[in-house]
């Protein structure tokens, strides 16, 4: 079976004032369709220019030099940004870290998820009937009247929920989560990972989750890439890695993990 | 003798108001909160964003003036002292905040961060003052030829060692550390906590640890006091509050936590804040370990 999304060799570099960094180097990565796989690597590591990179969403300085990333038959880096537009939303979506900065403060919550559906082709009135659906989806109470409201008037977590909505509106079969948890409190990261994990059933995504916690890599992942410096450490089913890390990053990343270290 | 007594300390904060706004609300960000830190110890202070635990933190130092209740170091209520005494009292309570690059000023160089607790303080001279600075710098590990850069040139962790080096230039004897790593890389947190326990045991601190990550509180506090919308829910010996949680928020935050084991049962436990009830007194539940319920 093809996987659902290849990475192949992917090289992205940065030129800043004539020094070039390699921030991605030469990396495989698959996703099956309905799998989850987990990108892990500290700050740096190349994890989100991977992704940004998958939705073509990289800006200058970043260059890709080489590889292929081929979803559903096509290689995405070939194709034009008209081409690739059905693709980011409709096809793929991305869920942001961090949801006060990626939601349009001036738009109301109900309305940014509608725009997501018309931007997509459908027609208002669906848009809007599938707007108070998605609202219910994540589990935001009284969803038609909090979709009137803007996102300053909602909790971090809520915000978070609408994002996922927004992600989850056109059915794609892959959604990009980068650290989507990672500005939430635990309690309500419990939540929202809970959330997901059942939409991701109810859906059929495949959810490639982009983390620096071992723990929720755990909770949620069948596989894990592990990253640094922009280079693919290792790669495997999630008790594999947990329990028998094959590499010495991986080691060293999961003994600084508090309580798991030898001391 | 505990080496810091905290006695129902209050501080409320009113929100809104004004000529033609509603009336404003109350926060009861610190809400009748006591506790007390063994010298020596590392007592961490844990809770979610908005249970008061930074505001309680910055009370004890009086960076926030709490509206009432009383904070005993080494016995004497710093509530009490004037001014001048109190910022004398301060070379022995200092505080290591979260961010590492917020708390640094961009345009002073790492020598002159370390150095101005030792400048405000009066202490030595020029050159006695510089001795003190890269004696600091090699405490906490940090290259003294990098003296004279600015924060910018440095990674995060290496900011925070500076955030340390400047907290423990007057030789306290009490350190708020206010999420001392939260901002930082998991294997950068791991060398940083490392650093404050070492100094604990070289330089004899005391640290009131404020944390979120319960993993880390469990790991490096010896007690520990769960926070919730401004009141202590429970506290004890670190073992037995993890061990045996009883609160229900204690035990809905525990059972939050992403474990490490992915065929572990999951066993969540939600809390209900509608059921929270504030005037609940702390009672002994069991050897050193207090819940309100």
């Amino acid at each position: 079976m093809t996987p659902l999304l290849d990475v192949q060799h992917l090289t992205v570099t940065f030129e800043r004032q004539g020094s070039q960094t390699t921030a991605v180097d030469d990396l495989n990565l698959t996703i099956e369709a309905g799998e989850t796989l987990g990108l892990v690597g500290e700050s740096g590591s190349g994890k989100s220019v991977t992704a940004l990179t998958i939705l073509r969403l990289l800006q200058p300085p970043g260059r890709v030099v080489g590889g292929r990333i081929l979803f559903e038959g096509r290689d995405l880096l070939s194709l034009s940004e008209a081409e690739m537009r059905p693709v980011r939303g409709g096809r793929i979506s991305l869920i942001f870290q961090e949801p006060m900065t990626a939601l349009n403060p001036t738009m109301r919550v109900g309305d940014q998820i509608a725009e997501a559906l018309t931007a997509h082709g459908v027609g208002r009135d669906t848009a809007n009937q599938r707007t108070t659906e998605l609202l219910e989806a994540v589990r935001i109470p009284d969803a038609a009247r909090r979709g009137r409201d803007y996102p300053h008037q909602l909790s971090g977590g809520m915000r978070q929920r609408v994002m996922i909505a927004i992600a989850l509106a056109c059915r794609p079969p892959l959604v990009i989560a980068d650290e989507p948890t990672t500005s939430l409190d635990v309690t309500i990261q419990a939540q929202i990972l809970e959330m997901l994990s059942e939409l991701k059933e109810r859906f059929n995504l495949a959810l490639l989750l982009i983390t620096h916690d071992f723990g929720v890599v755990a909770e949620m992942a069948d596989r894990v890439a592990v990253m640094r410096g922009g280079q693919l450490v290792e790669q495997g089913p999630v008790r594999r890695i947990l329990r028998e890390p094959s590499h010495d990053y991986t080691r060293h990343l999961l003994n600084a993990v508090p309580g798991m270290g030898p001391s | 003798m505990p080496l810091l007594e905290v006695h129902h300390l209050v501080k409320h904060f009113s929100r809104g108001g004004g000529l033609f706004a509603p009336p404003p609300t109350v926060v009861r960000a610190v809400d009748d909160v006591s506790f007390a830190v063994d010298e020596g110890d590392m007592f961490g202070l844990v809770g979610e964003s908005g249970s008061g635990k930074s505001t309680t933190g910055r009370c004890i130092l009086r960076l926030i003036e709490p509206d009432s209740g009383e904070v005993l170091f080494r016995g004497e209520n710093v509530l009490q002292y004037s001014r001048s005494r109190m910022r004398l009292t301060r070379r022995d309570m200092q505080i290591v905040f979260q961010d590492p690059y917020s708390s640094l000023n961009p345009r002073m160089r790492a020598s002159d961060i370390v150095e101005e607790p030792l400048v405000i303080h009066r202490l030595g001279n020029a050159s006695e003052r510089h001795a003190r600075v890269r004696e600091l710098f090699d405490l906490v590990g940090l290259d003294s030829s990098h003296l004279g850069r600015y924060p910018s040139e440095f990674s995060g962790g290496q900011r925070q060692r500076i955030g340390i080096a400047r907290a423990l230039a007057l030789n306290p004897a009490l350190v708020v550390a206010d999420e001392p790593v939260s901002a930082l890389d998991v294997s950068i947190q791991a060398q940083v906590i490392e650093l404050l326990l070492e100094l604990r045991s070289r330089l004899r601190l005391t640290y009131l640890f404020i944390a979120h990550d319960l993993r880390l509180v469990e790991h490096v506090c010896s007690r520990v006091a769960v926070m919730y919308l401004g009141k202590i829910v429970e506290m004890g010996e670190t073992e037995a509050l993890f061990k045996s949680p009883t609160h229900p928020y204690t035990r809905a935050l525990l059972s939050a936590v992403p474990r490490l084991d992915p065929d572990a049962p999951r066993t969540r436990v939600e809390f209900d804040s509608s059921s929270f009830r504030r005037e609940i007194p702390m009672r002994e539940i069991g050897r050193s370990h207090w819940a309100a319920v």
